[in-house]
């Protein structure tokens, strides 16, 4: 029998061959860094763009995320992206949330805000990050600028079935133990090749008692692991976290809706190609040490020894990712200063994860040589968060509150790392150079990243909050 | 039409590390373009440039030996990491053409069939073989068939791959896929009058 994968899939084969499937796009999200070539190529080639109204543009990667920005954009390479963008959306009759909108955000925030992203699509961006919203129960995926083009032009797409993995997350979740650290966990277990081919099905009662936002930072992370597909069947929550959004489906339609969505599961007897189980009852807080983010341990642990590996291989690896990141093995983690902070990317820029962090730092000071920046996913958030007075907060203990965008998660903006500068950061990679040149970043969550802010190091936030 | 994938036999270039991500490739700063050319000039650019802008004698893409080498030999999950192509036109920009490594993230090897560049895959000790011979005598030739599915080493040693016929197809054609599946359009405008009524909550436009 069937996995929920599957089920989708084969619902949107226009045609197969074997393994490989023309599947039918419902959905498709363009920003401003991946799309250029693709609507480039079309002009070229003289085609049009199929169905423009199941696209939705906005620009988000390199928006600068000062107030200044919607009047001047001092960088001319990314003013050209953002007006390509804007240019190519409006010649199309595509759907635009443009940099002074307030809907404008980072794309994977956006969508599910608008409600456009629902159980049983398919749905693609040119980002590697729109597994995120998997966590509806959809097959969504990121794609490059040439299969950009080829959906623009066709509204579909030529795609091999990946394997199906099943990953089981069971226990209740310990105080400021969150989504983030069950995906850290996850990745640590499996490697960051480990979900590679394969599309991963999230399941398990800690799964199931999450949020949609906390959903969303599960699936976000699968492509660390490899995996360009997470998914996580809806339910109730689902459906609740989408009625009366804007794009969800209209009143008229909403029973129906409803209905098909809850047929939308796995077969118990489905059959798996990989499964793997963890038990997040007893998980700690984790935090990356090296440049990978398969490189996670619980915060009360100490930096590897590469010595201690027995193949050359990975001792290499985790040499030489202590020499980047200026680390001896042995150090406790919770010892490592930081000299910024960043809160914010489509990992862990939503309600709550603001919330999360504000909880922590309310009251409290960012340590001095700290710089901490807060960066809301979506102008939505920005506005939520204010209306709640979270920004007063941050902005209290010294925290910069700044515009929605992908912003320091990998610097393509004005907001970077100095080289030899170090990052508590909520995002997604930890790449060498991935927040800007020489920089060193170590992932965490924003409880996390919030009391590494205050304690001006890595820090176990159940101690500084006690 | 794209260009077609022709027979290579030109030195193979060692990258001896494993999880070589997209932002490794490319960096950031350099996606800002609206183009797809010109990007081999920040290929591995932290890798290959210090702080100061000086090339590292050491490595590889910087050494005299390895020089015009169009094959690109490297560690397991090469192009991790984000999806970005210019990962893929920054590498055929410097003149590479094919990549053997042991394993590939699964866009990175998407996005190089659709740019013409044969991604092949090897067994990690075939390709261990083939790094070593590579560092221990720079300059080595290797040559790629894909007609044949074959590789052969510096020492003549002879490495069939597997490739699916599909892309096999395109690149020793240079296929234009767009204009293939636009020849479908009968059948896709069939299954979206289907789709549309099974689920018409669907088919609203998202411009209002």
């Amino acid at each position: 029998m069937a996995t929920l994968f599957r089920k989708i899939w084969d619902l949107h084969a226009v045609k197969s061959h074997g393994a490989d499937a023309l599947l039918y796009i419902d959905r498709h999200l363009v920003h401003e860094v991946t799309s250029p070539q693709a609507f480039e190529g079309l002009r070229l080639a003289g085609r049009a763009v199929r169905r423009p109204g199941a696209i939705l543009a906005v620009p988000d990667h390199n928006v600068p995320t000062t107030p200044d920005r919607a009047s001047r954009i001092e960088d001319r390479e990314s003013r050209e992206q953002i007006e390509a963008l804007r240019r190519n959306a409006l010649g199309a009759g595509v759907a635009l949330f443009d940099i002074s909108d307030p809907r404008q955000g980072i794309v994977h925030v956006i969508g599910p805000e608008a409600g456009l992203v629902q159980p049983g699509i398919t749905i693609v961006c040119g980002d590697s990050h729109t597994g995120t919203l998997g966590a509806f129960g959809a097959v969504a995926f990121g794609i490059g600028t040439s299969e950009v083009e080829h959906v623009l032009a066709t509204q579909a797409l030529w795609q091999k079935m990946p394997r199906q993995m099943r990953v089981t997350v069971t226990g209740g979740l310990l105080p400021f133990v969150t989504p983030k650290d069950v995906i850290l966990a996850v990745i640590a277990k499996i490697g960051a090749a480990g979900g590679t081919g394969h599309a991963i099905e999230f399941s398990g009662d800690t799964i199931r008692r999450m949020t949609m936002e906390g959903r969303m930072t599960v699936c976000n992370m699968t492509i660390e692991a490899g995996s360009r597909f997470g998914l996580i069947a809806p339910d109730e929550v689902t459906f609740a976290y989408l009625k009366g959004r804007p794009l969800a489906p209209s009143p008229g339609h909403w029973d129906a809706a409803v209905s098909y969505w809850r047929g939308l599961s796995s077969d118990p007897d489905a059959s798996w190609d990989r499964e793997v189980a963890l038990d997040a009852g007893a998980l700690e807080p984790h935090v990356t040490w090296g440049t990978s983010p398969q490189d996670a341990l619980p915060v009360g642990g100490a930096v590897p020894d590469p010595e201690s590996h027995a193949d050359p291989a990975e001792r290499a690896r985790i040499r030489r990712a202590l020499e980047y990141m200026a680390l001896s093995p042995g150090t406790r983690l919770t010892d490592i200063p930081v000299d910024k902070v960043f809160i914010g990317s489509c990992t862990n820029a939503r309600i709550e994860d603001l919330r999360a962090a504000a909880a922590v730092v309310k009251g409290r000071k960012v340590a001095p040589n700290v710089t901490a920046l807060v960066v809301p996913g979506s102008g939505q958030v920005k506005k939520q968060s204010e209306e709640e007075g979270l920004d007063r907060v941050f902005l209290e203990a010294g925290f910069q509150w700044r515009l929605p965008g992908c912003s320091m998660c990998l610097g393509m903006n004005p907001d970077k790392l100095k080289s030899g500068e170090r990052c508590a950061s909520t995002s997604n990679r930890n790449f060498e150079g991935r927040q800007g040149p020489g920089g060193r970043t170590h992932l965490m969550s924003p409880p996390m990243a919030a009391a590494a802010a205050i304690a001006g190091r890595i820090a176990d936030v159940r101690e500084v909050v006690r | 039409m794209r260009e077609k994938f022709l027979p290579l036999a030109t030195v193979g270039v060692p990258l001896d590390r494993p999880n070589v991500d997209t932002d490794a490739i490319i960096p950031a700063r350099y996606l800002k373009t609206v183009r797809r050319t010109g990007l081999g000039e920040g290929l591995f650019f932290a890798w290959r440039y210090d702080a100061e802008g000086s090339p590292r004698p050491g490595f590889p893409l910087n050494m005299p030996e390895y020089s015009g080498g169009k094959v690109l030999v490297a560690g397991e999950n090469f192009g991790c990491g984000s999806s970005r192509e210019h990962a893929v036109w920054a590498l055929m920009d410097f003149g590479f053409r094919a990549v053997i490594a042991p394993s590939y993230s699964d866009i990175f090897h998407n996005n190089c069939l659709k740019n013409g560049m044969l991604p092949v895959t090897l067994p990690a000790g075939e390709v261990r073989s083939l790094m070593d011979a590579l560092l221990a005598a720079p300059g080595g030739k290797v040559e790629v068939d894909l007609s044949g599915q074959t590789v052969t080493g510096p020492g003549g040693d002879v490495h069939p791959f597997r490739i699916d016929p599909f892309p096999k197809r395109c690149l020793l054609e240079g296929l234009d896929e767009i204009a293939l599946t636009l020849s479908m359009a009968g059948e896709i405008d069939r299954y979206e009058r289907e789709r549309r009524k099974a689920t018409p909550w669907l088919f609203g436009d998202l411009a209002g």
